[in-house]
């Protein structure tokens, strides 16, 4: 307890003598842990959403006959309701359908009304007195999400589009957030299959197992008896898709996020040293005293744990209000605009106080503990020694310690994803930025050394100053150095993924306009006759129509995208090709890089594409291409041979190229007065594409740009408390050079070139780490993540405008603190160490 | 701009007073001193009496509340901040309790010190601090670092460079306090010598008695003055 009470009156004191650079580290830890929990509790609110409503599809049901988005004969429902061991079979028709009155489809799920209660009872719970009306031909119950979305109660009529042809279906009810979180339309199977042309055709099967019977038995005997492209799985597989289709962009996101948290705890370093440097002579005084050197190690360290605690609770007290705020404002979504929360409601569990209280403590309690020990292993003779506050910290720890991290960094950047994510990837950013930061104070000393001594008396100062503290001036960096460089990295991993981006779109958008009719998987589609109605439209040089819909492939975690287009015999189709196979007879397919990554499939090899209803279509990879349309997996066959495959000559995506001196708006015009298939026919210029594409990169990326500048914001409160610190630390060797003449604005000037210096220097060591890190980030961690390649591109003027604004502000945060230094007190100072 | 000038009383002080708070009585008051070329002073007191508020008015860095202190023909109480430091810079030499040698620069660099901001060209400035630092028994020091030195050579370091410029007053604040009885008996002596050599006037604030008697002359300050050690 005595020990205890010593403790908390030296940590009062340092209260009491610095609250505002005390409360700095506080600060900048609360802002770290308030994004990352933040960003975790937002991407966890909207993922618990889609798994509530994921569970209640499945229901009861202790195993899930899948199959593609095309279905599969409805018989098979019948003879696995007859295997032995299944109480309950529910069949399921699934599907997106196109409403003539929106462009986003309406997630429609078709059941037989009288099963699914014995399967999904909370799902159908509600309408259990109206099954009758159910049983309409052309009844719907919408969930509330889906009738607030669309503006309709009950009673309404809706128009869904089928092929080119409208059907009205009639609004039942409205089940409750409770009932289903999501949008949400529930039919009769029967009605639906009428009403959508899907008769004798579902997409799924949900099975109850009988209690006594064994479940694993049962699934292997219903495993037997499905067609190709159908599969079964435990009803968790479906929860968890979504959750590994967004798992790469919420790790990048959190892990942007915790750089933010590691800023503040280069922060919690830097004040620590640098307060550590101006109590020298109390904490030897201690130790003269009697405490031990593992006390006041430990005594040193529980400073940083404390501050660490308090600025993780306090962060994630805002953390909680942040998300509050983005579920409400951006309905959680962070930029993928996969992962979006429509009830907005968060759950905050206690153990989240816990874990991120702890991790405060932890990344604080580290940085505490590394001067710490410093300062409990100086002799205490020597740190009573007046002067001895030029020799503390000052000196660069041995390179080779850092030469070896950067060398497990460039060791742990080869190595594969593990478990789909690039988490030796990042495990080789932290190394790296560790070793070079490592790195910096001899690196900053060597180019000092080399640096000609200026023959003016102040700047020949301020060099001389930085030389021999160039360890101490590197600490006040760290946190500046480390923020700046993930920055540097993350822009040009930014820029080079735009201008990849900008170069993909050039090669996709080859036409004048665009055409889509709906979603790809929904039920609108051009017929032959709506396809050559367009064709034939005034101001129409040249059309192209392509088919696009999901393909379903086995142990895949997400459909891949399957486009038919028109490609000429040994033609090649006009995309970013990265790697190809020798032309080969028979039928050739382009796949996207992620499905190489995903399926390990490669180019010459003979791959079997499943096309719904047994059908399947034996293809040769002819090539690999980027995609950065769908990260899940793209695969390009000529529609000629779609064709001949599954003889469906729709199709529901199209471009179309204009004469010259054609009006786009008018041919739009007229395609629309064509079709009157209202908004689920989206037609687009190329530029108006272009335009809305990059604009949707940048909100993509905005997110990760406001990450990152609270993490240089962090970094430069850092410079401002280091500033301020060592001025402080500083301010006997002010006042000797106010005895000897110096004049005070020599000083701050002094100050102010020091800051410059270091600000440069910083900016530069922050420039080719950060440079390094942006080649692991490129090529390991994007390619890893979102499983597409991108070429490196350098924002010149960007990083230069960003290396002006840190150099800048480096410079007026020596200059304020060398005013307030150099004020009143300064001579008095000579007499501090007394 | 202070003007170079000779005078045969390199420091006068008429006068003087200092109170910190205007409820509170002076911490003295009536301080007449008057100091030639060559002569070397001490004062002692007890603590709390105001030695080191008495040199740092001399010195310009604090105002009084009465009185005139003329450094050769410049009246310091008349002067701002910048043309204090100025006069401090061409005229005066400070030697401290806690030497204050900067532990980035080297001996000779921070002997060199008061010679760069004066702007001496670099060879002049080299012959200087070498014949200043053989003066005080570091010739074959200039090269080294402060923390490869003991506290007696730092200090000799600190009175090279207080001595460096050849100032017309210098002003040592307890210059022993920090070190042992056979080290700061050569400081002592060192630094009678040199105020002797440089023909200053030189002021050792101190509170050991035998400190004082190196010096020509020994005062004791009380609140009423300057008075003769008894």
């Amino acid at each position: 307890m005595p020990r205890l009470r010593l403790w908390w009156q030296l940590w009062c004191s340092q209260w009491r003598a610095g609250p505002v650079r005390m409360a700095m580290p506080v600060v900048a830890l609360a802002l770290g842990v308030a994004l990352a929990s933040a960003v975790q509790l937002v991407n966890r609110s909207a993922l618990a959403e889609f798994g509530q409503a994921a569970r209640a599809l499945s229901g009861d049901a202790d195993l899930v006959v899948q199959g593609s988005a095309d279905g599969f004969d409805e018989r098979f429902f019948a003879a696995i309701a007859r295997v032995p061991g299944v109480a309950v079979a529910s069949p399921v028709l699934e599907l997106r359908a196109t409403l003539a009155s929106r462009r986003e489809p309406l997630h429609v799920v078709a059941l037989d009304p009288f099963r699914a209660m014995q399967v999904q009872p909370a799902l159908l719970g509600e309408i259990a007195g109206r099954l009758r009306g159910l049983l309409a031909p052309d009844g719907i119950f919408l969930s509330g999400q889906a009738a607030s979305a669309l503006g309709v109660e009950t009673g309404a009529h809706l128009e869904v589009l089928v092929g080119s042809a409208r059907r009205r279906l009639e609004m039942l009810g409205r089940l409750s957030g409770a009932a289903y979180p999501r949008a949400l339309g529930i039919m009769d199977i029967a009605a639906a299959q009428w009403q959508f042309d899907r008769l004798g055709v579902i997409t799924r099967i949900d099975v109850r197992v009988a209690r006594e019977a064994n479940p694993v038995a049962v699934r292997a005997a219903i495993a037997r008896m499905l067609p190709p492209g159908v599969t079964i799985a435990a009803p968790e597989v479906d929860d968890a898709r979504l959750a590994s289709a967004t798992r790469a962009y919420r790790v990048n996101l959190a892990m942007l996020a915790l750089v933010a948290v590691l800023t503040g705890s280069f922060l919690v370093l830097a004040t620590q040293t640098l307060s550590l440097l101006r109590r020298r002579s109390t904490l030897a005084l201690l130790r003269a005293l009697g405490m031990t050197r593992g006390a006041l190690r430990r005594t040193l360290t529980a400073e940083g744990v404390v501050v660490g605690m308090i600025g993780a609770a306090l962060g994630f007290a805002g953390g909680i209000a942040l998300a509050r705020w983005m579920l409400h404002v951006v309905a959680g979504d962070l930029g993928a605009g996969q992962l979006v929360s429509l009830s907005g409601s968060l759950a905050v569990r206690p153990a989240d106080w816990a874990i991120f209280v702890l991790l405060g403590a932890l990344v604080a309690g580290i940085a505490a503990w590394l001067p710490a020990r410093e300062a409990a292993a100086r002799p205490v003779a020597q740190a009573l020694k007046a002067g001895d506050a030029g020799t503390a910290f000052a000196h660069a720890r041995s390179p080779w310690i850092g030469g070896a991290l950067i060398g497990l960094g460039v060791l742990l950047a080869v190595l594969p994803p593990l478990h789909g994510l690039p988490l030796f990837g990042y495990a080789a950013v932290a190394t790296l930025l560790t070793g070079g930061v490592w790195l910096v104070p001899a690196a900053v000393g060597s180019l000092l050394a080399r640096w000609p001594r200026p023959r003016r008396p102040v700047p020949a100062l301020a060099l001389a100053q930085l030389r021999g503290n160039s360890a101490r001036a590197a600490i006040g960096f760290a946190a500046i150095i480390v923020s700046f460089s993930l920055m540097v990295a993350m822009a040009i991993m930014v820029h080079s993924f735009r201008e990849s981006f900008i170069d993909w779109l050039e090669r996709t958008l080859p036409a004048d306009l665009q055409l889509r009719v709906g979603a790809s998987d929904g039920t609108a589609t051009l017929e032959s006759a709506a396809q050559e109605a367009l064709a034939q439209v005034a101001g129409v040089a040249r059309a192209q129509f392509r088919r696009s819909r999901p393909l379903a492939l086995p142990g895949g975690a997400a459909s891949v995208q399957l486009i038919a287009v028109p490609i000429e015999s040994g033609g090649v189709p006009d995309l970013t090709i990265v790697r190809s196979a020798p032309a080969t007879a028979g039928v050739r397919a382009w796949i996207s890089e992620a499905m190489v990554d995903l399926y390990r499939w490669q180019p010459g090899e003979h791959v079997t594409l499943p096309l719904g209803r047994g059908r399947g279509l034996a293809v040769t990879v002819a090539g690999v291409f980027r995609d950065y349309g769908r990260s899940t997996g793209s695969v390009i066959i000529p529609r000629s041979n779609y064709v001949a495959a599954t003889g469906d000559t729709t199709a529901n995506e199209a471009i179309f190229w204009l004469e010259r001196g054609a009006h786009a708006a008018t041919v739009v015009e007229a395609m629309r007065a064509r079709l009157g298939l209202g908004a689920a026919l989206q037609i687009r210029t190329t530029s108006e594409i272009r335009e809305r594409s990059l604009r949707s990169f940048d909100r993509a990326f905005a997110i990760t740009y406001a990450l990152e500048a609270i993490a240089v914001f962090i970094g430069l409160l850092g410079v401002g408390v280091a500033a301020a610190s060592t001025a402080l630390a500083r301010r006997g060797e002010f006042g000797m050079l106010r005895h000897v003449g110096m004049l005070r604005r020599q000083i701050v000037t002094m100050l102010a070139g020091e800051g410059l210096l270091t600000g440069v220097i910083g900016a530069g060591c922050a420039l080719v780490l950060g440079g390094a890190l942006s080649i692991v980030l490129v090529y390991v961690v994007n390619r890893q993540s979102f499983l597409w390649s991108i070429d490196l591109a350098v924002p010149w003027a960007q990083l230069g405008l960003l290396t002006a604004v840190l150099v800048a502000a480096a410079a007026a945060a020596a200059l304020t603190g060398g005013r307030a230094a150099v004020g009143g007190g300064v001579i008095r100072a000579v007499r501090e160490d007394w | 701009m202070v003007r170079e000038t000779s005078c045969r009383t390199l420091l006068e002080v008429r006068g003087l007073a200092k109170r910190f708070r205007a409820d509170r009585p002076p911490v003295f008051s009536g301080i007449d001193l008057a100091l030639g070329p060559g002569e070397y002073l001490a004062i002692m007191g007890e603590s709390g009496v105001g030695k080191s508020t008495l040199l740092n008015l001399i010195a310009g860095l604090d105002r009084a509340d009465a009185g005139a202190i003329r450094v050769g023909d410049i009246e310091v109480t008349a002067l701002d901040d910048d043309a204090a430091t100025l006069l401090r810079r061409q005229r005066m030499g400070f030697v401290f309790q806690a030497f204050h040698v900067l532990p980035y620069l080297t001996v000779a660099q921070n002997v060199a010190l008061p010679l760069e901001l004066l702007g001496v060209p670099r060879k002049e400035s080299a012959a200087r601090v070498a014949a200043m630092l053989t003066a005080v028994q570091l010739a074959s020091d200039g090269g080294r670092y402060p923390r490869e030195l003991s506290g007696g050579e730092l200090q000799r370091v600190a009175i090279a460079r207080a001595l460096v410029h050849r100032p017309q007053v210098v002003l040592a604040d307890e210059p022993t306090g920090n070190l042992d009885a056979r080290s700061a008996a050569q400081v002592l002596a060192l630094l009678r010598e040199q105020v002797h050599a440089a023909g200053g006037a030189g002021i050792l604030i101190t509170h050991s008695l035998a400190a004082a008697r190196t010096a020509d002359r020994v005062l004791t300050l009380t609140a009423q003055g300057l008075e003769p050690l008894a």
